[in-house]
C-alpha cells in the first residue's frame, strides 16, 4: 500500500480503503494536551454538579418545599459570607474568628501528633511499656472523647487552652495506634542490618523505626487534622468568647441557620487547605517510596 | 588463625503449638582467617541458623560460637552480614546507605561520606550516590548491600544465600565481583546457599549439612585455583569432579528434605 515514486501518480484524492498516513491528520492531541483537557472538562463537571445542587436548592426554597427558617438557602448563606467578610461578625473581624480557630487547631494538632508518635514508637519499641499500658490506652480510646469537653471548659475556662486540649485528646489515639503499629511492623531484616552495622538501639530507633513507620504516620496525620479542628470547634461551641465555633453558636442561638452554613463552609475551606498542605509534607518525606501510579525509570 | 568457631551448637525455636523445633543439631565448624566458607544443604536445614549464631542476631541452645576466640554474647559488630532479601534502607539514597555504617561507628560526616564514594567506586556504582533503593535494579541493590557491609572492614563476612533472587548472568558477574572484593580485604566468609556449582566455584571449604535437624555430614577441600572467573570456571574438569563427589554427599539430603516436604503437603491435603 505504499506509494513508491517510480509509480504512476494515479490516485489524487486518498481511498476510504488505503490507510492514511497520520502525519496528514490534522493536528493528533499529544498526550498531554488530552490529559489538560480532561483534567478541565473533570474540574467543569464538578463545578455544574455544585452549581446545580446550589440551584435546585435555591429553587427549592424559592418555591416554599424548603424552609429556609430550618434549612436555610443559598443566598443567605452567600450574603452572611459577605457580610462577615466586610462589615465582621458580632464578635469582631472575620479573620479574627477564623485565626483562633485554626491557632487552637494547629496546636492541637502538633502536639498531639507529637505526643501520639513518641509514644506510639516508645511502646512500639519497649515491650514492657506495651505491656504495661496498652490496656489503658484501650480504655481511653473507648470513651467518647468529645464529653471531655465539658470538664476541660470548666477546668481550663473559655479561653484557648480548654479547646487545645480537646484537640490533642481526639489527635493523639489516631496518631498513637498508628505509629505504634508502624513501629511492630518493622521489618526485621533492617533491624538486623542496623545492629550489625554498628547501630547502638537509640540509633536503630531514629534511623529504622521512625522513617519505616511514618508511612503508617503520615496516613493517620490526614484524618487527625480534622480530627483537631472538631476539637476546636467543639471546645468553642461549648464555651468561649472568640472563635467560629462560637460564631456557629451564636448563629444557631438566634435560629439563623445561614450563619451555621456560612460557618460551615469557612470549616470546611480550611480542613481541605490543610489536607492539601499534609499532602505535600507527605510527598517531600516520602520521597523515597516507589511511585505507585506510574513506573520510575529503573537503571541498568 | 581461626576466625570462625562453632562448637557442638544446638538452636531450638519454639513454635506457635506449644512445641520446640530443631533448627541444628551438634552441629560444629571452624573457619580459618581468610577462608572462603561455602556451606550447602536442602532447605530447612538450619543454614540460616548458623549464621545467625555466628553473628550474635541468636543464642545457640546448647554448645558454643566463637569468633576470634572469643565467646558469641551479643551482636557482634566486627561481622558483616549480608542479607538474602533486600535489608538496604530504602529511606536512604545509596551514597547513605554505604555511610550507615561509620556514621553508626562514630565516624565524621564527611569522613564516612569519602570513604562511601570509594566503596561505591569499588562496587561500580559510581554516579549513583543520590538514588533511592528502588529506582535500582536487583543486581546494584546488592552491590550496595555488598559495599554497606564491606565499608566496616569486617574480619568476619557471613552471606546468607545473598544471590538467590538474581538471575543466572547477574548471578555470576556477582559472584566474581565479590571474589574480586573478597581478594582486596580478605575476611572469613561464610557463604550460605543452595546451589552447588556457586559453592564449588567460589569457596575454598565446602561444607555439606544434613536434612534438618542440620549437622555437618562432610567437609571437602577446593583445591581450584585463584583468581577464577565464576562464570568459566565450571568448564574445568577438576570443577567436574569435585562437583560430582560433593554432589554424592548431598544427593541423600536433598531427597531426604523432598520426601519430607512432599509427605508433609500430602498429608495436609
Amino acid at each position: 500500500m505504499i506509494d513508491t515514486p517510480t509509480q504512476p501518480q494515479t490516485v489524487a484524492a486518498p481511498r476510504p480503503d488505503v490507510p492514511v498516513d497520520p502525519a496528514t491528520i490534522p493536528s493528533a492531541p499529544s498526550a498531554r494536551t488530552r490529559a489538560r483537557r480532561r483534567r478541565t472538562v473533570l474540574a467543569g463537571a464538578r463545578l455544574a454538579i455544585v452549581v446545580v445542587l446550589l440551584v435546585t436548592w435555591q429553587a427549592c426554597v424559592n418555591a416554599k418545599i424548603v424552609d429556609p427558617f430550618f434549612w436555610g438557602e443559598p443566598e443567605g448563606v452567600w450574603a452572611d459570607l459577605v457580610d462577615w467578610f466586610t462589615v465582621g461578625t458580632s464578635q469582631g473581624s472575620l479573620g479574627a474568628q477564623i485565626l483562633v480557630t485554626l491557632e487552637e487547631a494547629v496546636l492541637g494538632f502538633i502536639i498531639g501528633s507529637i505526643l501520639g508518635v513518641v509514644c506510639g514508637i516508645a511502646l512500639g519499641r519497649v515491650r514492657l511499656l506495651s505491656e504495661l499500658f496498652a490496656p489503658f490506652l484501650k480504655a481511653a480510646n473507648s470513651i467518647p472523647r468529645i464529653i471531655l469537653g465539658s470538664i476541660f471548659t470548666v477546668a481550663f475556662g473559655f479561653g484557648i487552652q480548654s479547646k487545645v486540649i480537646l484537640a490533642v485528646v481526639l489527635v493523639f489515639f489516631g496518631v498513637f495506634f498508628n505509629a505504634f503499629q508502624g513501629a511492630r511492623e518493622v521489618d526485621r531484616n533492617l533491624i538486623a542490618n542496623a545492629r550489625l552495622l554498628g547501630a547502638s538501639r537509640w540509633q536503630v530507633t531514629r534511623g529504622v523505626v521512625l522513617p519505616s513507620a511514618f508511612t503508617w504516620i503520615l496516613a493517620s496525620l490526614h484524618i487527625s487534622f480534622g480530627f483537631a479542628l472538631i476539637g476546636a470547634l467543639v471546645g468553642e461551641i461549648l464555651g468561649a468568647n472568640q472563635g467560629l465555633g462560637l460564631l456557629i453558636r451564636s448563629s444557631q442561638n438566634n435560629f439563623d441557620m445561614n450563619g451555621v452554613l456560612a460557618g460551615m463552609v469557612l470549616v470546611a475551606v480550611i480542613a481541605l487547605t490543610a489536607e492539601a498542605l499534609i499532602t505535600l509534607l507527605e510527598r517531600r518525606l516520602l520521597r523515597w517510596r516507589p511511585p505507585q501510579t506510574h513506573g520510575g525509570a529503573a537503571v541498568e | 588463625m581461626t576466625a570462625i568457631e562453632l562448637r557442638n551448637v544446638t538452636k531450638k525455636f519454639a513454635t506457635a503449638d506449644g512445641g520446640t523445633y530443631t533448627a541444628i543439631e551438634d552441629l560444629s565448624l571452624t573457619v580459618e582467617d581468610g577462608q572462603f566458607c561455602a556451606v550447602v544443604g536442602p532447605t530447612g536445614c538450619g543454614k540460616s541458623t548458623t549464621l545467625t549464631l555466628i553473628s550474635g542476631l541468636e543464642r545457640p541452645s546448647r554448645g558454643e560460637a566463637f569468633v576470634h576466640g572469643e565467646q558469641v554474647r551479643g551482636i557482634d559488630t566486627s561481622t558483616g552480614f549480608v542479607f538474602q532479601q533486600d535489608a538496604v534502607f530504602p529511606w536512604r539514597s545509596v551514597l547513605d546507605n554505604v555511610a550507615a555504617g561509620p556514621v553508626y561507628r562514630g565516624a565524621s560526616r564527611s569522613e564516612a561520606t569519602a570513604l562511601a564514594r570509594d566503596w561505591l567506586r569499588r562496587v561500580g556504582l559510581s554516579g549513583f550516590e543520590d538514588r533511592y533503593p528502588h529506582q535500582l535494579s536487583g543486581g546494584m541493590r546488592k552491590r550496595v548491600a555488598l559495599a554497606q557491609s564491606l565499608i566496616n572492614q569486617p574480619r568476619v563476612l557471613l552471606m546468607d544465600e545473598p544471590f538467590s533472587a538474581l538471575d543466572v548472568q547477574t548471578r555470576a558477574i556477582m559472584s566474581t565481583e565479590l571474589l574480586n572484593l573478597w581478594d582486596q580485604t580478605k575476611p572469613a566468609v561464610v557463604f550460605v546457599t543452595h546451589d552447588l556449582e556457586e559453592a564449588i566455584a567460589l569457596a575454598d571449604k565446602v561444607v555439606v549439612i544434613t536434612a534438618g535437624p542440620g549437622t555437618v555430614k562432610a567437609e571437602f577441600e577446593i583445591d581450584l585455583p585463584r583468581p577464577r572467573v565464576v562464570q568459566e570456571i565450571r568448564f574445568d574438569p577438576r570443577f567436574t569432579q569435585l562437583y560430582e563427589q560433593i554432589w554424592e554427599a548431598l544427593r541423600a539430603e536433598v531427597a531426604e528434605a523432598y520426601a519430607r516436604t512432599t509427605a508433609a503437603t500430602e498429608v495436609a491435603s
